[in-house]
């Protein structure tokens, strides 16, 4: 396995930049996004006498929970998937009044009041594009910003670079064939907002992850026709069992440290006790065993499709003037397509081989957060978890922070952790065996991805 | 040991939601310094401060807010609602703790970075506090140990100077805490490290018959300083005849360490 960290050779060529029009903002760290990954990234770091320049392009907090940005992918039914306890920050609680699953609004002023808690906003530059990250070769980088409006750029140099500009605001759509003859309406689930789009129409919806089933369920209830298409099938597992959510059960089993074998099985139980055979609804029987693809948490897509509001179809073949033709050789004329087929990563202002980025665009990170070959250039919140990400992002900014306050304060214990983490397992933190897609890269269990942060944490201690 | 980030019990059980009481008293001007919240301890409530020390830290410019504890709680309802309190309030909070809500304090600054912390007359050696109380007043003592009443005497909560109506009042005001939480008192995990490493003070009276001069020195090292002592005052404080004294003692390490 690759190196976390680099080996001398990359520190040796330091150049002189005496530019006067590059700022040297000497030890500060540059944050870059201010959504809930930033926020805590900025805060850690603060925490750990940092100083700290965030570039938010929009004019706000936020990031993707902001529904004013015009890259928000929130629609108006928007509520958490995963349920409060396991998506809060863990030292800075959502209130306990509020639901188990709050909705994307609540979040909003969640993360808006974390952010003026923390005294965060005089630290973020908002409007403020950045447009190119290069490193300086001492392990600085040189940062070139834009306003938005438009306008010069400025190049500013800084110790660190910790990116945070999310994973779900470029749309992923697949190539379908004929698709440039389709007659009627094709959206991606970023631009579906409200389910007035969906009234009285004949509705395809794309897509079995959890915002095509909540679209799915949206257009049930709105449209007078409803096809939900899957690739294959899945495990839909309902957001209460036993009277608790789902996860605060799963969590149950984690806490236990069943076995995988065991917990699979479990699922499989309960699944067929609570929701019942969902191939009687003609669902395909899922390719793939529970935990070996990401959690689909949906009560009201089952109780539909028993109603008959929603018709389950298989891939899309082609797209043919007005009509689609599905795998199975059916043919449906649907009015609005809806694609809710993901999004993918984009990092434009990073040349690809900084992250070690493949042809795929997928980047290559030690514990998806810790550039392999810049120790000072790190990502935070690029994970799928099967629990709320803030949390993950907390414990990955602390262990940011701590390992740049390490480099600085205690060098070769810093040379120390490097070692150790080079050969740590892939194993350990990355979930292997799931369905191939570009939707699992970042698939990690929140348990045994926080076991692992945990260690680092210590290890990162200072003497 | 237990995991910090690994937090179980909070995913799968988490602490049921109760209404909280909290009394606050606001400067007369806002000048954008930190809220104080004030956790009392065991049998007291946010009655306790809201005798003199919330208008007093109000009239120092700090925003003042006193809460109670939940009815019937444990060590860790208790540090859930101090956090819930805390994140409620719109600026980061400085925690001060007096007696058992010194503890609760203690596990509430695992769990929140706080932007300063103040133990006044921490009960942190459970056993401690347990062998001075059993010594001053063992009948009020000995039924809380098999889960009876909790009975503090004057003699454990002030000096004699402070009027023996003063005092039997506050007394007839001492609520009841459940048996739990009075073996937790005495039986808990030491508390955790502080998260963001707050600047900590530990104040105290030698004269306290609930907390012993050694214990206040061994939680004042825990923290990293000395305690600050006010002689011939009793366990609490903040009722006591020379209340004024500790607060503005408080407040005035408080100003340092803000402005630092």
């Amino acid at each position: 396995m690759a190196a976390f960290l680099p080996g001398p050779s990359v520190c040796k060529d330091r150049r002189v930049h005496d530019t006067p029009d590059i700022a040297d903002r000497h030890d500060a760290v540059c944050v870059i996004g201010a959504g809930a990954s930033g926020l805590a990234a900025i805060k850690n770091l603060r925490e750990h006498s940092f100083a700290v320049d965030c570039y938010e392009r929009e004019t706000s907090v936020g990031g993707a929970w902001n529904w004013r940005h015009d890259r928000s992918p929130m629609y108006a039914g928007t509520h958490l998937i995963s349920s409060r306890p396991l998506t809060e920050f863990p030292d800075f609680p959502m209130p306990d009044t509020w639901p188990d699953y709050p909705h994307h609004s609540q979040l909003l002023s969640y993360l808006e009041r974390y952010a003026a808690h923390f005294g965060l906003g005089e630290h973020i530059w908002f409007g403020t594009e950045v447009v190119a990250v290069t490193p300086v070769g001492d392990g600085r980088w040189d940062v070139t910003t834009r306003s938005t409006g438009g306008g010069a750029s400025r190049v500013q140099r800084y110790a660190a670079v910790v990116v945070a500009n999310g994973h779900n605001w470029s749309p992923k759509t697949p190539p379908y064939d004929g698709l440039v003859t389709f007659r009627g309406q094709m959206i991606h689930a970023s631009a579906y907002k409200d389910p007035a789009q969906l009234r009285g129409r004949k509705v395809l919806v794309i897509g079995g992850g959890n915002t095509g089933c909540d679209i799915a369920v949206e257009a049930a209830q709105q449209a007078t026709t409803v096809w939900h298409s899957t690739r294959r099938g899945y495990w839909y597992a309902p957001k209460y069992v036993f009277g608790r959510p789902v996860d605060q059960v799963n969590d149950l089993m984690l806490k236990w440290r069943l076995p995988l074998r065991l917990r699979q099985w479990l699922v499989q139980k309960t699944v067929r006790l609570t929701v019942g055979d969902v191939t009687r609804y003609g669902l395909p029987v899922p390719d793939h065993r529970p935990f070996e693809s990401h959690p689909v948490v949906n009560s009201q897509l089952v109780y539909y499709l028993g109603h008959g509001r929603i018709t389950p179809v298989p891939d899309i073949a082609r797209f043919d003037g007005a009509s689609v033709e599905l795998a199975d050789g059916r043919v449906i004329e649907p009015d609005l397509v809806i694609s809710a087929t993901g999004y993918l990563p984009r990092f434009e202002f990073l040349a690809p081989e900084l992250l070690d980025t493949d042809d795929n665009g997928r980047p290559d990170l030690h514990l998806h957060a810790f550039a392999r070959r810049h120790p000072t250039l790190a990502v935070i919140g690029l994970l799928q978890g099967d629990a709320g990400l803030f949390p993950l992002a907390h414990w990955q900014s602390v262990a940011v922070a701590r390992w740049l306050r390490l480099r600085l304060t205690d060098p070769i214990k810093a040379a120390a952790v490097q070692q150790r983490e080079s050969s740590r397992p892939l194993r350990s933190w990355s979930r292997r065996q799931m369905v191939p897609s570009t939707r699992h890269w970042f698939e990690v269990s929140h348990t045994s991805y926080l076991r692992v942060l945990d260690d680092l944490l210590k290890h990162l201690e200072p003497a | 040991m237990k995991s910090d980030l690994l937090r179980f019990d909070d995913w799968t059980s988490p602490v049921p939601p109760v209404s909280r009481e909290v009394l606050t008293a606001l400067p007369a001007t806002d000048e954008g310094l930190p809220p104080v919240l004030f956790v009392p301890g065991l049998g007291h409530g946010a009655w306790a401060f809201a005798e003199h020390w919330l208008a007093h830290t109000a009239s120092r410019g700090f925003p003042a807010h006193a809460m109670s504890l939940r009815d019937k709680g444990d060590l860790r309802s208790y540090a859930h609602d101090v956090v819930q309190v805390a994140a409620s309030l719109p600026r980061q909070v400085v925690l001060v703790g007096h007696g058992a809500g010194a503890l609760v304090v203690a596990r509430a600054l695992g769990r929140y970075p706080a932007r300063a912390a103040v133990l006044v007359a921490p009960v942190l050696d459970g056993w401690t506090s347990l062998g001075a109380a059993l010594r001053t007043n063992p009948f009020g003592t000995l039924p809380a140990l098999f889960g009876g009443r909790l009975r503090l005497s004057r003699r454990q909560l002030f000096s004699a100077d402070l009027p023996a109506a003063e005092a039997r009042e506050y007394l007839l005001r001492l609520g009841q805490a459940g048996a739990r939480a009075h073996v937790e008192l005495v039986r808990h995990a030491p508390p955790p490290r502080p998260v963001g490493s707050p600047p900590t003070l530990v104040v105290g009276s030698p004269d306290d018959r609930v907390v012993p001069r050694s214990s206040l020195d061994r939680t004042a090292r825990r923290y990293g300083a000395a305690p600050l002592l006010f002689p011939g005052m009793g366990h609490d404080l903040m009722l006591d005849a020379k209340w004024v004294e500790p607060i503005d003692a408080i407040m005035d390490w408080l100003s340092k360490e803000i402005t630092a």
